[in-house]
């Protein structure tokens, strides 16, 4: 079994559009949770006064027929929805940064992605059309609604013709992606792989459905707070190149971090209750992963986890819960991180953004506070980071990076910090 | 036909994120490096824009912006009602 490790980073997201902007604003506390506009929402047909909610994770300065490092032709643009573009550029961003091009052989490097919603715009824009005025679908709608599109676009973008697959399993679509890219780069079926995930649902009809939820925060998202009140929707893609530790010493790489488990799990439960133990299951799982890598007591060695932390009443108790029953006399002690309160819930790019802050912590040594909360639910019984950053404390060189889907679909990653 | 031409033009252009005076009449679509998707969809919006159907095998015989134009102009003329001055 080869040991797997990160060299290239891409990511479009609410905070920055590109690695280095992501990382900036994360340090620096700033939210991308902002007021959206819902008339201006694809598939729109008026403003709607009754949704419960104003503010989203919306992407900002993003124009792929305007911005240079965000070009695309004629082609992608035609064949693509929004999130599909945003994971074409991270792609891009994460090809070019490792230069795995020129050290790999493309027809077997893989590309596994994770999108779950695909291009609503295209099919709410159609169905709009079609259902008011009896309108002509356009035959792009097929193209474009595809979950996998992004992913194909992706493969003709770099020329890439591996093993390739899109990942669909709600909002731990990313994490899952990167889960099993990882298996078969440890298991020797490719080279290296790209991998990560992508969505831009923010659509009129998605929101009313979340609206109709109830579970959408009247404010902004801040996870695992005393005076938590929902979610916050959001967008983006984010995506890694990861090869062999051996294959990136050779060429000099810069490693970001080493991938050392990976735990999946169902709750078998209820489709949108979340159950402790289930998400329990998946983090050990990943410990247990990391120990066969021959890493000892995974578990008293965690020093950060990413946590899911939709900032639901709901579901941060449940997730607390999960970190208790897996990480037992530990888990009150491991700073714990929520990166939806910078971007809000990006479903399936969700695992694969919160990954990049994962890696960025442990490449940096520090990890970013989850913002906008001022007061941490002590029912909870976690050392949620608030306020600012904290360093990686000495001995604690994992981190998971846990999500936990909507259907009880849970995909943990297990990172550890890389020192040459 | 000259406001046929400059809307189908525009059209073309717009779809390849091309200037416009980079299409001519005598352009081929594989000149444009227009695919078959791309003609697909430029149908389509030929379609919707001028209110017509092109029949499938007229669709394939299509191979330049002057077929689309004259095509157009045709379809057009046979489901234009009787002109009132000629009889």
């Amino acid at each position: 079994m080869k040991r797997v490790v990160v060299t290239g980073l891409g990511c479009v997201t609410p905070i920055g559009n590109t690695v280095e902007e992501f990382r900036e604003s994360l340090y620096a506390g700033r939210t991308g949770i902002a007021p959206f506009d819902l008339s201006s929402m694809p598939g729109a047909l008026s403003p709607d006064p009754s949704v419960r909610f104003k503010t989203s994770g919306k992407v900002k300065n993003f124009n792929p027929t305007q911005n240079p490092d965000q070009r695309l032709s004629s082609g992608f643009m035609l064949t693509s929805e929004l999130g599909a573009q945003f994971g074409i550029i991270a792609a891009r961003q994460a090809v070019a940064h490792s230069s795995v091009l020129q050290h790999h052989d493309p027809t077997n490097i893989a590309i596994i992605t994770g999108c779950s919603c695909g291009g609503r715009a295209a099919d709410e824009d159609a169905n709009r059309n079609l259902y008011t005025r009896n309108a002509r679908v356009p035959p792009t709608a097929i193209i474009r609604t595809m979950a996998s599109s992004g992913t194909s676009n992706i493969t003709i973008e770099t020329g890439i013709t591996g093993p390739t697959l899109n990942v669909a399993t709600a909002c731990a679509s990313g994490t899952h992606a990167i889960g099993l890219a990882f298996q078969m780069v440890r298991a020797g079926m490719a080279p290296a792989a790209i991998t990560g995930g992508y969505e831009a649902a923010l659509t009129y009809g998605f929101l009313r459905a979340w609206d109709s939820m109830r579970i959408v925060s009247p404010t902004s998202c801040r996870p695992f707070s005393a005076d938590r009140d929902g979610m916050t929707l959001g967008e983006g893609a984010a995506m890694f190149t990861i090869e062999p530790l051996d294959a990136a010493l050779a060429r000099g790489a810069h490693i970001y971090a080493e991938i050392v488990g990976f735990g999946m799990s169902a709750d078998a439960h209820h489709i949108t209750q979340p159950r402790a133990a289930g998400a329990a299951l998946a983090m050990r799982r990943a410990l247990e992963d990391a120990a066969q890598s021959g890493i000892d007591s995974p578990a008293s060695r965690v020093g950060y986890i990413n946590a899911h932390g939709t900032g639901t009443p709901t579901n941060d108790p449940v997730e607390a819960a999960a970190i208790h029953q897996a990480l037992g006399e530990f888990a009150p002690h491991i700073p714990v991180g929520a990166t939806k309160s910078f971007t809000g819930h990006s479903i399936g790019a969700a695992g694969a953004i919160e990954a990049l802050a994962t890696v960025l912590a442990l490449d940096a040594a520090s990890l970013p506070y989850t913002t906008g909360v001022s007061e941490v639910d002590p029912a909870l019984n976690l050392d949620v980071i608030i306020g600012e950053s904290r360093p990686l404390a000495p001995g604690k060189d994992l981190a998971l990076s846990n999500s936990l889907a909507f259907g009880g679909l849970n995909a943990v990653l297990a990172f550890r910090r890389y020192i040459s | 036909m000259d406001d046929i031409e400059s809307r189908i033009v525009e059209l073309v252009a717009k779809s390849k994120n091309l200037p416009v005076s980079d299409v001519r009449m005598d352009t081929t679509f594989d000149e444009l490096q227009i695919d078959s998707l791309d003609k697909i969809n430029l149908s389509f919006a030929v379609e919707e824009m001028f209110s017509i159907e092109i029949p499938d095998e007229s669709l394939n015989s299509l191979k330049t912006v002057g077929d689309v134009v004259r095509g157009v102009a045709s379809l057009r003329a046979a489901a234009a009602p009787p002109d009132a001055s000629a009889s």
